[in-house]
């Protein structure tokens, strides 16, 4: 029989660390879907998506209840939608917003939580049905509840389409005042990413890629708690040992993962794709990223030390994950949405993290930065801006990063926006006031970096 | 399919009387039960077998509750299986 110690350690994870798988997200191909009459299109849509995720949710709380497990969110990922906008005879942000609330009514009939892919690839150029999609995302979102929209501008490989760029910052903008009496709720929905990853699980930026098959299951695991719990048992030890701690209580949350995976996979019969080994936190108590960076012995996250705290954390995972888990994929790495951890939201309150900060931080974490609220008065070319800066620092580090950012109509530096739920509470936080205006203005395309001389 | 029922909480009288009378009425047969004191709290760790009773894993841990409530003890039903794969390579 199984050590009790250990039986104890599982339920003391769950009860009072708040581990839980975070999503079970089905993958599901839309190509199939594409033709030239936009009712036959969405017919054919929302067909597929009630098809194929119809026992996803009870799949998915039958695993919770035999395995006791938690599983937050059951989510669908779709091809990105602009693919299907390109297919449209005469396409219009009119038609395309169409698709997005088909895909809305698809996943409320399933009862997911929230279904990603209305999103464009747009790194190097536009086609039009792309060009069409990005025009029609603040709509799409605003008049939507479920679906999340992501668009990629740049790559390792590609550079960064800055006209991309330019447009995002707008859209964005558009995004937010369209949901002003949410406090620009839709930009929580929206991604902005450089070197998007093709089987992310984790929302706003999910979507099922050009080279993933029909249907798939891939999971996000979760547990930012239980490495916190596990670090506080070895107070004041060197770095050797906070490493292999994580990598130790990283192997046991990614197994528990690669087991929710595959039975969800056998029992849906549909095949497994990968596990994300993200460290995402949620605003409860205990289950922060920046709780885990202070016990590395920092007074507040967002102090010096903080981006080598996060480099060694995000690597750790990995290593102790990657072992753990037959095929990894997806973001992989350490989370730090600002107003989804409750360490990080105190922080920001405080002064103590800064974008700036942030975005050093992005450097050596999974993603970039990500649920941020500025004040609503911030230019579309400051957004654009930081839109840049983060995708620089992806193509030139060959990783993903990403920007979900609120500029909250009406809110001001010091104001705080309530999201509620998983999104939780977001201090609006300061960005340079200095224009940036005549650099977005320039357009056309950043070159791809070098892939040498790297120093 | 085998199942680990974990019960922890204070020690009182009549734990064990009441979660393998459950148990017994239900046809399900234990394979393996320790019992020990763990930080103070009364822990029993038991495995069994659910494959001759009727009872899935959910309507098991429903009927647990109603003890887990009565005796205000904490009592978890999860497949075998999570603490195989978490804790074993």
């Amino acid at each position: 029989m199984i050590n009790p110690f250990e039986i104890i350690e599982t339920i003391n994870m769950i009860d009072k660390e708040n581990l839980d798988v975070r999503t079970i997200t089905m993958g599901i191909s839309l190509k199939s879907c594409a033709g030239g009459d936009i009712d036959v299109v969405c017919g054919k849509v929302y067909k597929k998506i009630t098809t194929l995720a119809k026992d996803l949710v009870k799949v998915g709380e039958d695993i919770e209840t035999q395995f006791g497990i938690p599983i937050i969110n059951k989510r669908i990922s779709v091809t990105p939608v602009a693919a299907l906008v390109d297919a449209l005879d005469e396409p219009t942000a009119e038609k395309a917003v169409m698709i997005a609330k088909t895909l809305d009514r698809a996943a409320k009939t399933v009862g997911v939580n929230f279904i990603g892919g209305y999103s464009a690839l747009v790194h190097k150029d536009y086609t039009n049905g792309e060009r069409i999609l990005i025009e029609s995302i603040p709509e799409a979102l605003a008049s939507t509840d479920l679906v999340c929209s992501s668009v990629n501008v740049g790559s390792t490989r590609a550079g960064i389409n800055m006209d991309a760029v330019k447009q995002m910052g707008d859209v964005v903008k558009k995004a937010a005042e369209l949901t002003r009496d949410t406090q620009g709720f839709a930009c929580a929905k929206l991604v902005v990413f450089c070197n998007a990853v093709e089987d992310n699980p984790f929302m706003a930026g999910a979507f099922h890629g050009e080279g993933e098959g029909e249907c798939v299951i891939n999971v996000g695991v979760s547990g930012p708690g239980v490495v916190k719990c596990a670090l506080e048992t070895v107070k004041d030890a060197d770095f050797g040992v906070v490493a292999e701690t994580v990598k130790k209580t990283a192997f046991k949350i990614t197994r528990m993962g690669q087991l929710v995976a595959q039975e969800a996979s056998k029992r849906l019969g549909v095949p497994f794709g990968i596990v994300d080994l993200s460290l995402a936190p949620t605003p409860a108590v205990g289950d922060s990223v920046a709780y885990i960076l202070e016990e590395m012995g920092l007074e507040k996250c967002g102090a010096h030390g903080t981006t080598a705290a996060l480099a060694l954390l995000n690597d750790a995972v990995k290593k102790g994950g990657v072992m753990a888990s037959g095929y990894v994929g997806g973001l992989s790495g350490a989370f730090i949405p600002v107003s989804e951890d409750a360490g990080m939201i105190s922080a920001a309150k405080e002064g103590a993290l800064t974008i700036e900060k942030l975005e050093a931080m992005t450097c050596v974490c999974s993603v970039g930065l990500d649920m941020i609220v500025i004040p609503g008065d911030t230019p579309a070319a400051t957004i654009s801006a930081i839109i840049a800066d983060e995708a620089a620092i992806g193509m030139v580090n060959s990783k993903t990063t990403a920007v979900r950012i609120i500029p909250a109509p009406g809110k001001k530096e010091g104001d705080v926006v309530e999201f509620g739920g998983l999104l939780g509470t977001g201090p609006v936080m300061p960005v340079k006031t200095y224009s940036s205006a005549e650099f977005i203005a320039r357009g056309g395309r950043i070159p791809a970096p070098l892939q040498s001389l790297k120093n | 399919m085998k199942a680990v029922v974990t019960v922890v909480g204070k020690d009182k009288k009549g734990i064990i009387a009441r979660v393998s009378g459950v148990l017994f009425e239900n046809d399900i047969n234990i394979l393996d039960i320790s019992q020990t004191i763990m930080q103070d709290m009364f822990t029993m760790i038991m495995l069994v077998d659910l494959e001759s009773s009727e009872l899935a894993v959910k309507q098991l841990t429903d009927k647990l509750h109603i003890i887990e409530k009565d005796m205000d003890l904490s009592i978890h039903v999860q497949r075998e299986e999570i603490f195989d794969s978490m804790h074993r390579i």
